[in-house]
């Protein structure tokens, strides 16, 4: 699971210790990967050497390489684990990859996992809990309670797709994050009604937040379990791994390493009870179809979404861009200074954090809806290249052209309206048109501040089915559908206005 | 005759140096006066202050009861009255190049003048067909010719009716029958009242078409 992006540097610097993933890896090593922004108990940055790692995910990949050595299949001795850095949400692809032996750090058990990818036993059975608002505990027990409300989580997750399943039944309204922190911040802020998560997680931030931010809703919505994923040509180790989880789990070593991080709880004997005792791994989870059809009305939903957000946060940029613009010609120093100050720390500063502050950051001030803080800052933000577009371009009109007009005995205001507005038109649009192509991939962004556009829609679709081939090819298409047409007017213009010789 | 422009001790410096030095002339209603001399000598420099285009460190200038003083260009605003009363015709024409001959002639007559687009654009018809671009009305900048672009430029300086006419070497472009043609579209406007200063380095021009030649020298 994935915490706070704060988190992300040490997850860089442990991610930079260990690049050379599982094709360096020695025989006596376990390669293993997992997500330490996913933090504890799972995987975390061990405060006291930010270079290991800690959680029961990381001793319960040492008991596994402490135990290959000696089962059938396991070759040679016992083997040490080394960790490497992924994100939470790619750790199928990177097993696929070679990056690591085996993925462990909350992976799911879900029936396309097991499809695609060699899948352990199940070791840690967990709850998707619902937290609600301390003043909405008493009339929110269930999805069926959220009808019309909005329910955060984490995408690509079963939570995620018991949400999507639920806005058709209950009529709810599922948000995804990019973490498992800001759906609690914001359920305490009024953003989201309600947040579906994993227990731990669930449990794990409202200690944070010093218990009173929400309730835990007693009552699971659904239960899943956390497995190790294999590449699917690993099989046999898989078997293997299998092997020494089961006794790990008669052993009480399992057990041992839940309690020492305090996740244990009955639920996890009976469950080790019913694994000892049959030999087949039975999937939980909703069964996912992974028919293209039928996530074409998602996809064609968010391609709306972004180009949605797009025009509007373009006609946003344009309309502040013209005023940045004129500022910067026609105003006073100050004016000049200000614009300038603004234009270059925009233009200066990640799009990304850009996004982040104004969701997020200016929570405290003003609680700006996802998909009015999404085009704010896209607007805001491609308003600093518009204007050094149009600046250029009005610096860029012929200086005759402006004294044949003052000539006539038009006012400053009629030059700009009547002559050097629209000669600075014709020069601007083509960049302007090249700027709406770069907006309209760009747009992608805005779905860190929860809004579904295509490339999130498409990564959903891609994590479900498990590989990204037909929907990569798909979202490509659309994407090229909306900015090819773009393109070609941006040439079109060009070739037209181009001036006369 | 009261003079329609009067240039007494015109001055202009960039840089401490002297680019027109106590510069004076007087160009009467009806007169066509051509400022002669070698290029860099201020010719253009002299047109361009008259019109306010340009500062100027010394002297006086008075167009048709209007003075100019030494110092900044004033704002737009203040120089109303004479943009009523001055035309000027850029060397490179300086048509605007997103309007049609038309409408590059109506643009004062609508926006200057507040007139209707009809009333404009019979003016600007009448304009362009006495100077024999008529058929052009409807052409882009980019598509008329020298000859036709200098005739559509001037029809556009023409347009607020100014009594005095500035041109900016407006034979540096034409071929030799067309600079006649020109001489003789000079003197029909000259012969509606209207002053004419001509700069330009042409002497056979000058001799042929100007009442008065005034020389300038470095």
């Amino acid at each position: 699971m994935i915490a706070a992006r704060t988190l992300g540097v040490t997850g860089l610097a442990l991610c930079l210790s260990t690049t050379l993933g599982a094709q360096g890896a020695s025989r006596r090593e376990l390669v293993w990967g997992g997500d330490a922004e996913g933090g504890a108990p799972f995987v975390e940055a061990d405060p006291a050497n930010p270079s290991r790692v800690r959680g029961f995910d990381v001793e319960v990949a040492e008991r596994i390489a402490r135990g290959l050595g000696g089962v059938r299949g396991g070759r040679g001795g016992p083997r040490t684990a080394r960790f490497v850095q992924v994100q939470w949400s790619n750790i199928d692809q990177s097993v696929e990859r070679g990056d690591f032996t085996l993925g462990l750090s909350g992976v799911e058990d879900t029936p396309v996992r097991r499809a695609r990818h060699a899948v352990t036993i199940p070791y840690f059975e967990f709850r998707e809990v619902l937290a609600v608002r301390p003043e909405d505990a008493g009339r929110i027990h269930g999805l069926a309670d959220l009808r019309g409300r909005r329910v955060a989580t984490l995408g690509a997750t079963i939570a995620y797709d018991l949400l999507v399943a639920a806005r058709d039944s209950t009529g709810l309204i599922p948000l995804s994050y990019d973490d498992d922190v800001h759906p609690y911040a914001d359920l305490a802020r009024g953003r989201v009604d309600a947040v579906l998560l994993d227990h731990i997680i669930a449990q794990r931030a409202l200690r944070r937040s010093g218990g009173l931010a929400f309730v835990i809703v007693a009552q699971p919505v659904a239960l899943g379990h956390y497995v190790g994923v294999l590449a699917r040509a690993d099989s046999a180790l898989r078997d293997s791994v299998d092997a020494v989880l089961r006794e790990a789990m008669r052993d009480g070593s399992l057990e041992q390493i839940f309690r020492r991080w305090e996740v244990w709880d009955p639920s996890q004997g009976a469950l080790f009870e019913r694994i000892v005792r049959s030999n087949t791994a039975a999937a939980t989870g909703s069964t996912a179809t992974s028919h293209v059809v039928a996530y074409l009305p998602s996809l064609a939903r968010a391609a709306g979404v972004t180009a949605l957000v797009s025009l509007l946060s373009m006609m946003l940029a344009v309309i502040v861009g013209l005023g940045l613009a004129s500022s910067r010609v026609y105003g006073p120093v100050w004016l000049r200074v200000a614009t300038t100050v603004y234009i270059e720390l925009i233009r200066g500063t990640p799009l990304l954090l850009q996004l982040f502050v104004i969701y997020y950051g200016l929570a405290g001030v003003v609680r700006l809806p996802a998909f009015l803080a999404a085009v704010l800052a896209l607007g805001l933000n491609y308003a600093a290249y518009e204007a050094e577009i149009y600046r250029g371009a009005l610096e860029a009109v012929p200086r005759p052209q402006l004294e044949a007009a003052r000539t006539l005995g038009l006012s400053e205001l009629q030059i700009l309206r009547l002559v050097r507005g629209p000669q600075a038109l014709r020069l601007a649009l083509a960049p302007m048109t090249n700027d709406f192509v770069a907006l309209l991939k760009d747009s992608s962004l805005v779905s860190v501040i929860t809004v579904v556009e295509l490339t999130k829609e498409t990564a959903i679709y891609a994590t479900n089915v498990g590989s990204w081939v037909v929907p990569g090819a798909l979202c490509a298409a659309i994407y090229l559908a909306m900015s090819l047409p773009l393109a070609r007017l941006a040439r079109r213009l060009e070739r037209r206005w181009r001036p006369a010789a | 005759m009261s003079a329609l422009l009067v240039i007494d001790r015109l001055s202009v410096r960039y840089d401490s140096r002297h680019v027109l030095r106590a510069l004076s002339l007087e160009v009467a209603s009806g007169e066509i006066v051509a400022l002669m001399g070698p290029s860099g000598v201020g010719k253009s420099t002299a047109l361009r202050a008259v019109a306010a285009l340009q500062p100027f460190d010394d002297g006086r200038i008075v167009v048709d009861g209007f003075a100019l003083a030494p110092g900044p260009v004033p704002p737009e605003s203040r120089l109303v009255k004479l943009r009523r009363r001055v035309g000027l015709v850029f060397q490179a024409h300086a048509l605007f190049a997103h309007l049609t001959a038309l409408d590059n002639v109506t643009l004062a007559l609508r926006h200057g003048l507040g007139q209707s687009r009809s009333d404009a654009e019979a003016v600007a018809t009448k304009l362009l067909s006495s100077l024999d671009v008529g058929a052009r009305a409807t052409a882009w900048p980019s598509q008329l010719s020298g000859g036709e672009a200098q005739r559509v430029a001037i029809a556009r300086a023409l347009a607020p009716n100014p009594p005095l006419l500035l041109m900016d070497e407006p034979t540096a472009a034409l071929d030799p029958a067309r600079r006649g043609a020109l001489g003789t579209t000079l003197r029909q406007l000259s012969k509606q009242g209207r002053g004419l200063l001509i700069a330009t380095h042409d002497t056979e021009f000058a001799r042929a078409h100007a009442d008065r030649v005034v020389q300038l020298t470095v």
